[in-house]
C-alpha cells in the first residue's frame, strides 16, 4: 500500500501509466486552450453576425455589421494601425539588428554592460512613461521636442495633432522601449554561428558587409523571422502606446488603432457585434501578413 | 609585415573607438526619458503645468515633498494601486510559470498521439491577437461573476503560448540522459519532472519570471476591462485615472511614475546575468 514510488515499474496506476502522463503534463494547456481560446473564438464568430443589445436582446442580422464597418472612422483606424505596423516592422528588425551586429563585433567595450542598460526601457510600464513622451512632444513651445527644433530655427510643431507626427512619436516610443529586448534575440542567434564561417571569409577577402550578408544574415534566419513575427502581431494589435499618448478617448481620432476602435465600440458605444466583426477582421489581417511573410522569408520550405 | 600590422592594429582601435562611442551616446539618449521622469518628480505641478518638462534642475523649487504626497493623495489610493498590481503579478506568473514550464516539458520529452499538433496550436495562438477574444471573456467573466476579481485579471495568463514555446526549447536542449538516469533510480514521471528536471531548468524560470513580470506589471487593456473599483485598480489603469482632460494632477503622476519603475529595475540590476543567459541560452533556435 505504501510502497508509492518504490516499483513504479511493476505497479502503476492511472496517473502512473506511461501512455496517460504525456497528457496529464499537456493537460492545463489543451483546458486553457479550449476555455480562452476556443469558446470565445466561436463566440466572437456568432457574435460578429449579431445585434447585441443586452443579455436577453439578441438578433441574428446576417452580414449587416461587415457591411457597416467600413465608415471613416474605421477606415482612420485602420490607416493609423497600417501605417504603425509598417514603420514598427521596419524600425524594430533593422536598427536593433544593427546594434546586435556592433555589440557582437568584439569591437566595443563592455558589451554586456550595454546590452543590460539597453534592456531596462523594456522594464518601464507604456502607460507611465508615456506620459513623459507626451509632455516631451507637448504643444507648449517650451516642450523639450520643439526647443530642439528651434536649435535647428524650425517652427514649434503640434506633435500629437497629425497622423504622421503623432506616428513619429508612437515608433520612437516602441523603439525606446522595445529595442533592447529585439538586440537580445539576435545576439543569441549571431552567437550561434560559428566562428570558423568568418575566419574562412577572411582568408577568402571578404569585407564585414559582404560577412554580415553572406554569413550573419542567413544564420540568424530562424530568430529575424521570429522578431518579424512577434512584430506583425505587437504592430498590428497596437493599443497601449496610442492610450499613453492620446488617452482613451481622442475626440479626434487621431493615433487610434483598430484595437482602440474595437475597444470604443464594444465598450463605450456597447455594440458588441460591430466590435467582434472588427476584432475578426484583424485577426485576418494579422494572420494574412504573417503568412505572406513567413511564405517570403522561406520558413514554409523543407531544408534543402 | 609588421608595418601592416601595426595599421590594422590602428585601424581596429579606431573602430573600438567610434563603436564603443556609439554605444555610449544611445545608452545616454535611452536614459533621457528617465531623467526627465526624476527631475520632474521633484518639481512642483503648478511649475509643470507652465513650463512642462526640462532637463534644468532648479534647486529653489525642487524637493521630495511630491513623494509625500503620494501617501496623502485620495487617501493614499496610489499605494493601493501598487498592492493591486503586486498582487497581480506575483500570481500570473507563478502559476504561469509552473503550468507552462509542465506543458513545455511535456511537449519536449515524450513522444505521444498528437504531439506535433499541439505544438503548432501554441504556435498559432502565439500568432493571434489576444485582444480579439476579449469581448466573449468578459461575458465569461460576467456569467461566473468574476469581474472585478484579480482572477478574472490573470485567467486569461494562467498557460501563456509563448512560455511554452520557450520551455520546451530549453528543454530540448537539455541532455536526454538526464531523465534517463532517474527514470533508473526508480523515480516517478513527475518526480524527474519536478526533483530532477527543475532545478535544471532554473535559468529558463529566471528569463520567464522577468519577462512575466514586466507583461504583468505593463498591462493596460485586460486589467481596465474587469477591473471597476478604484482601489482594485492597477498602477497603468490608475496613473490614467490621475491624467483628465482638466488637468494632470503631476504632483502625484511624476512621483508615482518614478515609484512604479524603480522597484522592477532593482530587480533586474540583481537578476539580469541569469536573465539575460536563460534568454540567449533557450530562445528562438529553431
Amino acid at each position: 500500500m505504501s510502497e508509492n514510488g518504490k516499483t513504479p515499474l511493476l505497479k502503476r496506476g492511472f496517473f502512473t501509466n506511461p501512455k496517460v502522463v504525456p497528457y496529464i503534463f499537456i493537460a492545463p494547456f489543451l483546458i486553457f486552450f479550449l476555455v480562452i481560446y476556443l469558446y470565445p473564438f466561436i463566440t466572437t464568430i456568432l457574435m460578429s453576425f449579431q445585434k447585441i443589445d443586452g443579455p436577453n436582446s439578441v438578433e441574428f442580422i446576417g452580414t449587416k455589421n461587415y457591411e457597416k464597418m467600413f465608415n471613416r472612422n474605421f477606415k482612420q483606424a485602420l490607416m493609423t494601425t497600417f501605417r504603425y505596423a509598417f514603420w514598427d516592422v521596419v524600425v524594430l528588425t533593422i536598427v536593433p539588428l544593427i546594434f546586435a551586429v556592433i555589440l557582437n563585433s568584439g569591437s566595443v567595450k563592455f558589451p554586456s554592460f550595454f546590452k543590460s542598460l539597453y534592456f531596462i526601457p523594456a522594464l518601464t510600464s507604456t502607460i507611465v512613461v508615456g506620459i513623459v513622451f507626451r509632455l516631451a512632444f507637448g504643444t507648449l513651445e517650451t516642450a523639450p521636442a520643439n526647443r530642439l527644433l528651434a536649435l535647428f530655427g524650425q517652427p514649434a510643431k503640434d506633435w500629437l495633432m497629425f497622423a504622421d507626427t503623432g506616428n513619429f512619436v508612437l515608433i520612437l516610443l516602441t523603439l525606446w522601449r522595445w529595442m533592447g529586448v529585439n538586440i537580445i534575440y539576435y545576439i543569441s542567434g549571431l552567437q550561434s554561428i560559428p566562428s570558423e564561417l568568418y575566419e574562412a571569409a577572411k582568408i577568402d577577402g571578404a569585407n564585414s558587409v559582404q560577412q554580415f550578408f553572406h554569413i550573419s544574415l542567413p544564420g540568424i534566419k530562424p530568430v529575424l523571422i521570429y522578431v518579424i513575427t512577434i512584430t506583425v502581431l505587437g504592430g498590428f494589435a497596437m493599443f497601449t502606446e496610442s492610450v499613453a499618448l492620446w488617452a482613451q478617448n481622442n475626440p479626434g481620432g487621431v493615433g487610434r488603432t483598430i484595437v482602440g476602435y474595437m475597444y470604443l465600440m464594444g465598450f463605450y458605444k456597447n455594440n458588441m457585434g460591430m466590435a467582434s466583426a472588427v476584432g475578426l477582421v484583424l485577426l485576418g489581417l494579422v494572420l494574412a501578413v504573417n503568412l505572406i511573410q513567413l511564405f517570403a522569408m522561406g520558413f514554409f520550405k523543407k531544408e534543402d | 609585415m609588421k608595418h601592416s600590422n601595426r595599421i590594422d592594429g590602428k585601424r581596429q582601435r579606431v573602430k573600438t573607438i567610434l563603436a564603443t562611442t556609439l554605444m555610449f551616446v544611445t545608452a545616454a539618449l535611452l536614459m533621457v526619458p528617465f531623467y526627465f521622469m526624476f527631475l520632474s518628480s521633484l518639481k512642483p505641478g503648478t511649475e509643470m503645468l507652465r513650463n512642462g518638462l526640462s532637463l534644468t534642475f532648479d534647486p529653489g523649487v525642487s524637493s521630495f515633498k511630491n513623494y509625500e504626497a503620494l501617501n496623502t493623495y485620495r487617501d493614499g489610493i496610489y499605494w493601493q494601486w501598487y498592492k493591486s498590481s503586486l498582487i497581480i503579478m506575483v500570481l500570473q506568473t507563478i502559476v504561469g510559470l509552473v503550468l507552462s514550464s509542465m506543458v513545455g516539458y511535456g511537449l519536449a520529452m515524450y513522444r505521444f498521439k498528437g504531439r506535433n499538433a499541439v505544438f503548432t496550436l501554441v504556435l498559432i495562438l502565439m500568432m493571434v491577437p489576444f485582444e480579439i477574444l476579449l469581448l466573449p471573456l468578459y461575458r465569461m467573466l460576467i456569467k461566473f461573476h468574476l469581474t472585478d476579481t484579480y482572477f478574472g485579471v490573470i485567467l486569461p495568463y494562467l498557460v501563456p503560448p509563448f512560455m511554452i514555446f520557450f520551455f520546451r526549447q530549453y528543454v530540448l536542449s537539455l541532455p536526454k540522459e538526464l531523465m534517463e538516469a532517474a527514470r533508473i533510480d526508480g523515480c516517478t514521471d513527475y518526480g524527474i519532472f519536478f526533483r530532477i528536471m527543475v532545478p535544471n531548468m532554473i535559468p529558463a524560470f529566471g528569463a520567464m519570471t522577468i519577462l512575466s513580470c514586466m507583461n504583468s506589471w505593463n498591462n493596460l487593456l485586460w486589467p481596465l476591462i474587469v477591473l471597476n473599483s478604484n482601489e482594485k485598480f492597477t498602477i497603468p489603469i490608475g496613473m490614467g485615472t490621475t491624467i483628465t482632460p482638466y488637468g494632470n494632477a503631476f504632483d502625484v503622476l511624476m512621483p508615482g511614475a518614478v515609484m512604479a519603475v524603480v522597484p522592477i529595475i532593482i530587480v533586474y540590476l540583481f537578476a539580469q546575468k541569469t536573465f539575460i543567459a536563460g534568454l540567449t541560452s533557450g530562445s528562438v533556435k529553431g
